[in-house]
Formats: structure tokens, sequence, C-alpha cells
């Protein structure tokens, strides 16, 4: 293993670079305000789960690849994996748990993912519902070529990815239908 | 340094890189910009890919930088990820180390000793390495605004949408008269970093550019290239040998292949919509 990065030069005196030191951030997760302390090396993705014990974002890579951390910050899906806690502070952030409009709704999205059976072991299906629910925001009429593309970012190894695209494009057609 | 983070941070996941300091530029106001001065286009260091990739400016003046970053990974990567971190971390296989070679990009390099240019021709040293000093940052890049006759494109090929390219080629040319009056061309994938192809380069200045011409600048682009040996560190998308790769012969005829076809879309842009 090659790390390539040199040693930084030495800091004065008045930066603090303990790595344990806590730092004052502000995150509003699916629309409640949270102040926290975090270590500036913890991840947004462990703060979601562990903190504030919101396990429907998965951790599964750890180095950007998979998808299944993905999270909307600032309405923006990104990999919550690789992206520190730091950098959300002042954040709107998203999840999965926000998506569904009451506790025995479903979102659109999600009801097509039941109906159209859009999951099977269901690890990556927090993650696909925010990016299909992010294609159709940018395209509300995307074409299966289209679905299949901006999926691209996100594994599935069970789906084939074929019921996916199905629950896309049905969740485009029931949201068109209710003016949503 | 921390920008966009999606570099650096799967190598603080595995442990790759330990620093003992992490300086986030994020929280600097002002480095976001993307913006035209004069003859230039200038990316600041947090400006993030997916602005520049939908940025009406950046199709227009500089194309082929609009083009490449197209090609970086997928959308919740170039979110977060900047154009300037990924120049600045020098993978010799991505996209926006070699567009900025081919274009002749200058970076700003800022330290608390103040501030020096450096042109991408000498900037990468080999494998996320290049000449900044671990207190310097990198705080802008200049790209050329692209001129009239002028056309461009990148060409890579991947075993995966998104993945970082096997090879690819970054093509500049400017075309007056029928004949080809300037080109650049580097190329990712076949070297400690992205290099200039010069000898294809050679091939069509002042050619009159047909199918004939092309065929032998593509055949050009890796002559007088060393070989890398197999598993080569140049070759990963991150400093440590995470799975197999192609070898360095497939390699450098994918990179032939992708000039030829960049130089043919750049050619039929320089004459068809400027």
């Amino acid at each position: 293993m090659t790390a390539t990065h040199e040693p930084a030069a030495p800091v004065g005196t008045d930066v603090d670079t303990d790595p344990a030191t806590l730092h004052p951030i502000t995150i509003t997760v699916n629309g409640t305000e949270h102040r926290l302390r975090v270590e500036g090396r913890r991840l947004l993705v462990d703060v979601l789960r562990q903190d504030l014990r919101l396990t429907g974002t998965h951790t599964g890579c750890d180095q950007g690849v998979c998808g299944v951390c993905t999270v909307r910050l600032d309405g923006r899906t990104v990999r919550s994996c690789i992206t520190l806690a730091v950098q959300a502070d002042g954040a709107d952030v998203r999840t999965i748990e926000g998506v569904a409009p009451d506790a025995s709704t479903l979102h659109p999205i999600q009801q097509a993912f039941w109906e159209k059976q859009g999951l099977q072991c269901g690890f990556c299906t927090p993650g696909m519902v925010l990016r299909v629910q992010e294609i159709l925001e940018e395209n509300p009429t995307p074409t299966r070529a289209q679905v299949r593309e901006g999926i691209s970012s996100n594994l599935c190894r069970c789906t084939g990815y074929q019921f996916i695209v199905d629950a896309a494009i049905e969740a485009a057609a029931q949201m068109a239908e209710d003016g949503s | 340094m921390l920008a966009g983070g999606q570099s650096l941070l799967p190598m603080l996941n595995l442990r790759l890189a330990e620093p003992a300091h992490l300086v986030d530029l994020g929280p600097i106001p002002d480095l976001g910009f993307v913006r035209r001065e004069r003859d230039r286009l200038v990316v600041g260091a947090t400006a993030r890919q997916s602005a520049v990739e939908h940025s009406a400016d950046v199709r227009a003046l500089v194309p082929l930088l609009a083009e490449a970053v197209e090609h970086v990974a997928h959308p919740p990567i170039r979110h977060r990820g900047t154009v300037v971190g990924s120049i600045a971390h020098a993978s010799a296989v991505a996209e926006l180390p070699c567009a900025a070679l081919a274009l002749d990009a200058r970076l700003t390099l800022l330290s608390t000793d103040g501030v020096r240019t450096v042109d991408a021709e000498e900037f990468f040293t080999g494998p996320f390495s290049t000449v900044a000093r671990s207190d310097e940052i990198v705080a802008q890049v200049e790209f050329p605004v692209a001129g009239p006759g002028t056309g461009q494109a990148w060409s890579e090929f991947s075993l995966r949408r998104g993945n970082f390219p096997v090879a690819g080629a970054a093509v500049s040319l400017t075309v007056a008269d029928g004949r080809i009056v300037d080109v650049s061309i580097a190329v990712c994938g076949v070297a400690d970093r992205p290099v200039r192809a010069r000898a294809a380069e050679q091939v069509l200045r002042g050619a009159v550019a047909d199918e004939e011409t092309v065929e032998r600048a593509a055949a050009a682009t890796t002559s007088g290239l060393a070989p890398r040996a197999h598993g080569d560190l140049a070759a990963h998308i991150l400093p440590v040998s995470a799975a197999p790769v192609p070898g360095w012969a497939y390699r450098a005829s994918v990179a032939r292949a992708q000039v030829r076809r960049a130089v043919t879309t750049a050619l039929t842009r320089a004459g068809g919509t400027r």
C-alpha cells in the first residue's frame, strides 16, 4: 500500500489538530434540525445511522462505488460514505425516512417499487428510490434508456435492474397522473 | 486538502492516506466560480463538476472540458467532486488531468509564501504526484477559450459506464483553409501520467485531414512511450492494486482507437457548426 501524500507541514499552536476534537455542526435531516458535535473524521453516513439512528441509509463499499449510502444533500444525491459530517454543516439532508408523506402512505416511487417488484433483498433500495426521485425531478418523462443511464450510479445485485426500471417508469406515469 | 473529497475520502476510508491534518477548502467563500476572463475560462478550486457540466458558458467556450467532465464517474459523484480537485489528484487514467493537458491549461498554486502559475505540461510528475508542494493549494485552473475554426472532442473506453477509462483521448484542433493549422492531443491510461501524443500531433499539423492521415496519426499515438509493467500503479484509480487491470499493450491499442475517434469528431466539429 502506498500513500503518496507527504506529511503536512507543522501548523501553529492556535490550530487544534487532535483528531478526537469535536466540531459543532448543524444539519437539518428530513426537516428536523440537529445540533451535533462530531469528530472531524466522522462520516455523514455514520452520523445518520449511529447518532441519529436513521438506519434506512445503508453502508456498502465505503469507497463511493455502490450507492447504497445515497442521501440528498441540499437537494442533490450524494454518497454519504465519502462525505464527512463536517462537510454537511448547515446543509439540508433528506434520507429514505423522509420520502413517504406519512407513516401509513408510500410515496408514488416507493409504491411503484412495491408493485413492480423493484427490489428483492432491499439493500440497494433506499439509494435507488432517492436516485429515481432525483431523476424524475430532472426529467418527469424519462425513457427506459435514460432511467438506466441515471441509475447506473447505484449497484443492485438481485434484480438485474429490469424491475427497477419498470418501477421508475410506472412511478413517472403515476406522478404525472397525480400531478405531483 | 479536501475539496469535494470524492478521491480523498475513499483513500481515507481504505486507510491508504493517513494525513496528520486535513484542511477543508469547502467553507472558503468565492472559490466556487466558473467565469470568463478575456480569452480564458477560469474554474475555482471548489467549483463542482456538475456545475461545470451544466454550464452553458463552458459548453460554448471550452467544449472539450464540458464533454470530458460528463464522463467522470456518475452524477452523485459529480455533485460533490470538483474539477480542480480531480486535476490536483493527478490520476494517470482520469479524464480531467488529460483534458487539462490537451487544453494547455494553467494552474495557480497558492501558499502562504505567495502565488505561482504552472502549465499542465509541467504539473503532472507521476501517478497521484504533481509539482504542488504540501503547503500549496491549486486555487484555480485557466483553460484557453476555443477560437474560430476549432473543434474539440473527448473519447474514451471504459469497462462499465462511469468507470475510469482503460484509455482516453482529448483532442483540440483548428482548421483553416482545409488544413489543420493547430492541434493538441493528450491521452490517459498509457503512461504514469497523462501525456501529449506529440508524434500524432506532428502527423496532423499542416496536413489536409483525410481518413488516411487520421489513421497514421492514431497509429503514432503511442510511439515513443515505454510499455508499463503488469499491475502498474499508474493504471489504477487509487494508489493501490485494488483490482486487475488490462495490460499495457491492450490499453495502448485502446488509446490509438480513441485518438482516431476523437480526431475524427473534432474535425467534424471544426468544419461544422462554428
